[in-house]
């Protein structure tokens, strides 16, 4: 067993329990604190049905963002749309024998990747170009751009050029060993070690970034807020310890 | 007319390139330590502020789940960076909502994350500092809290959270905004934001209904008082005394007359307005909402009906069942609250009003609709009915109406420029930038359609435009309520 893949072998260890972990306990933080007071952004929703419809579109075709900027809505659902595919893509490498729908998404899942980094430029492209959004960048929002980018251009690089390919047989064999707790070498190659060490970094990160909106949206009150507040009484948080008693306006 | 330029209004939108630090100079007049006391905050800014101000923020993210997850979720994607009419009007890179929304998630991030602690120049974190609360002082002051970043936020975060949470964070250390302390002190002294108390009102009120005799010879009651009255009314106090906020006032009295129902204002709670929502503040939001339960309770109404106002629709509408509920005591077959557009919409549905739309034949109407009414709220059994119900109530008491472009309407729709605890003379430069976007949808229809009535449904808008179409070249009397225009049309008396 080299060095190699105990470090990563450890790394991808702990990078899965800091993900998990940090993940949770954001999600367990969101669920917990309370919303005081109705705030659905309206004309919003009545009922339950209608609000899981509200965030189904939210969520898949980004309906607020459609409404608010064609290139932004263009490059971040190619991107997030591309990124889905890849990340299903390499469900073959998790699974033994791969599942057939897996098998199938094979090429799409393939070619995404160019649909990822075009996405990902054209992000970046715009947080350069445009002064609004050049004005509200962080560092952090360029180099998780950086990040994302990278990743993909060194997945893609791995499927695409000949001179860059990996051992992917060694590969599976290092993750499913990995999940089974029976460490299996895993292949040195130059661009496969910046792969994954990358996709480490970006699984620490993700509970600690930005890149928490990917729960956020999911708890974000003014969309996932039934509209009725005359219909049903709401009381959280403090205006549920509050309860009202008459006479309390003289005091 | 000041020492500033207003903005010239464009043949289309543009979105602006940004010019930094145009409006940091703007900041509304401080709160005096006699304001502060009346709604319970220090009345200067206390010892060891910045670690009080750190303090305060985590609590607000303790307990409230769309703060903490509003500061936690945005990506910075710029999607509402052009959506501010603040921005739109000044230029001012601070009005972009995210870069609002990042005064103070800059020291969230120092002193609440991971990664603000470790590693600040990476994310942008900063320490509190007085540099910052100026900053916050003057910024968000700056904001209308109108929600229309919202509605573009793919995340939904809005901004007037931010703001209020600031607000409310600057009034715990010691730095309250005088407008607004001022006038909550007021209204819980005396019950309304114009401390006019009984004897005047009731005054004002009997002046009204001579008025009302002298013009139609019908006997229209504006009663005050009256216990066991049906209906409770809860309107803006600038609809007792204000142009053009008293036309209306009118309005709602000759519906309920020709309704028959009987009706009462009360002088204990002669206030539809509720500025502790503008300074995020739960226990002057519950107490002043509070005199209403209690007025409706003494008085012995079935029913509680609400004036024409935009943030106190949305006190009303979204927050009274959670503040002052449950309405256990009034008549279960209306909902409560009801807006008096919803009032009168289903009479005019039942053919229960006389209407003579030539009555209003001079006039080419638009309406306005008001932020906190469109993305805040709702009206009727429907989404959207906020949108609907208004133009109905419109249409069917006049006989040309134009709405303006789709983009600046409905839930696009462009605040006014003075809400959200901003309608005060020291604001005036942001006042009259804030309302370009409104102006420029404005000046088209009036140049297609020749409109020459802008119909609105909140106090704040109609004291606000009255104060700003000058500016922009427009007559200040074209701004009217929407029951001014019932209030002319009804026909008094004769019932069929």
């Amino acid at each position: 067993m080299s060095a190699v893949t105990v470090i990563y072998a450890l790394m991808f260890y702990a990078a899965t329990v800091m993900l998990v972990a940090g993940l949770a306990y954001k999600i367990a933080v969101y669920a917990r604190t309370p919303q005081p007071l109705k705030i659905p952004t309206t004309p919003a929703p009545t009922t339950k049905a209608g609000v899981a419809w509200r965030m189904t579109k939210e969520v898949t075709v980004f309906a607020s963002l459609f409404k608010s900027s064609k290139w932004t809505w263009l490059f971040g659902w190619m991107f997030h749309a591309a990124l889905l595919l890849v990340l299903l893509r390499h469900l073959r490498y998790f699974t033994e024998p791969v599942w057939t729908w897996v098998a199938l998404l094979q090429p799409f899942g393939k070619y995404a990747a160019f649909a990822m980094l075009a996405g990902l430029l054209g992000l970046w492209a715009r947080r350069i170009v445009v002064d609004r959004v050049r004005y509200i960048s962080s560092p952090s929002d360029h180099l998780m751009l950086l990040l994302l980018v990278m990743i993909g251009a060194s997945g893609a690089a791995m499927k695409f050029i000949d001179s860059a390919h990996t051992d992917i047989v060694s590969l599976k064999a290092f993750i499913l060993g990995l999940m089974r707790f029976d460490w299996q070498p895993l292949p040195t190659d130059p661009v496969l070690m910046i792969h994954l060490g990358l996709v480490i970094v970006l699984m620490i990160i993700f509970p600690i970034s930005k890149l928490l909106h990917v729960p956020g949206v999911f708890f974000s009150p003014t969309r996932v807020m039934v509209d009725n507040p005359r219909e049903k009484r709401y009381v959280r948080g403090w205006t549920a310890s509050a309860q009202p008693a008459s006479g309390e306006s003289a005091k | 007319m000041a020492d500033f330029e207003t903005p010239k209004l464009q043949e289309y939108p543009i979105i602006p390139h940004l010019k930094r630090g145009v409006m940091e100079h703007s900041s509304p007049f401080v709160a005096k330590p006699d304001h502060q006391a009346s709604v319970g905050f220090p009345g200067e800014l206390v010892d060891n502020w910045e670690a009080k101000a750190v303090e305060k923020l985590g609590d607000i993210a303790r307990n409230n789940k769309a703060f903490k997850v509003f500061l936690d979720s945005c990506v910075k994607c710029g999607a509402c960076t052009d959506k501010c009419h603040y921005y739109l009007g000044t230029t001012d890179p601070k009005n972009m909502p995210v870069a609002r929304q990042d005064l103070l998630r800059k020291v969230y991030r120092r002193y609440y994350t991971f990664s603000g602690k470790y590693f600040p120049w990476l994310v942008g974190a900063e320490d509190m500092t007085q540099e910052v609360l100026d900053d916050w002082y003057s910024y968000f002051h700056q904001c209308s809290q109108c929600r229309r970043c919202s509605v573009f936020c793919p995340y939904g975060i809005d901004t007037a959270e931010i703001s209020m949470a600031a607000r409310e964070i600057m009034d715990t250390v010691g730095k309250g905004q005088k407008y607004c302390n001022e006038i909550i002190g007021k209204l819980h002294k005396i019950g309304n934001n114009l401390g006019l108390p009984e004897p005047a009102l009731a005054d004002t009120l009997e002046g009204l209904e001579e008025d009302v005799k002298d013009e139609t010879g019908v006997d229209v009651r504006y009663p005050l008082d009256v216990k066991g009255a049906d209906v409770l009314v809860i309107t803006p106090s600038a609809d007792f005394f204000a142009e053009p906020h008293i036309d209306g006032l009118i309005g709602y009295g000759k519906v309920f007359h020709q309704a028959g129902i009987s009706w009462t204002l009360s002088s204990y709670a002669s206030e539809a307005a509720n500025f502790s929502m503008f300074i995020g503040s739960p226990d002057n939001l519950r107490k002043v909402a509070m005199r209403i339960r209690d007025a409706a309770l003494d008085l012995g109404v079935k029913r509680i009906v609400v004036g024409e106002c935009g943030h106190a629709w949305r006190v009303a509408y979204s927050f009274w069942n959670t503040l002052i509920g449950p309405f256990d005591f009034l008549d279960k077959n209306y909902p409560v609250p009801q807006h008096i557009i919803e009032v009168t919409h289903g009479l005019m549905q039942r053919g229960a009003l006389k209407i003579d739309k030539s009555a209003n034949d001079d006039r080419r109407i638009t309406f306005h609709d008001s932020c906190n009414v469109a993305r805040a709220s709702r009206m009727g059994n429907f989404p959207g009915g906020q949108f609907v119900l208004p133009r109905e109530v419109i249409k069917g008491v006049a006989n040309h109406y134009f709405d303006m472009a789709p983009e600046t309407i409905h839930e696009n729709t462009f605040c006014c420029g003075g809400g959200g605890g901003l309608l005060t003379d020291d604001l005036m430069e942001l006042r009259v930038k804030g309302a370009m976007p409104r102006m420029q949808a404005l000046k088209r229809v009036v140049e297609e359609n020749d409109v020459n009535f802008l119909a609105a449904i909140c106090a704040i808008c109609k004291s606000q435009f009255t104060k700003t179409l000058p500016y922009y070249d427009f007559p200040m009397d074209m701004i009217g309520s929407v029951h001014q225009l019932v209030s002319d049309a009804i026909v008094l008396g004769a019932k069929d």
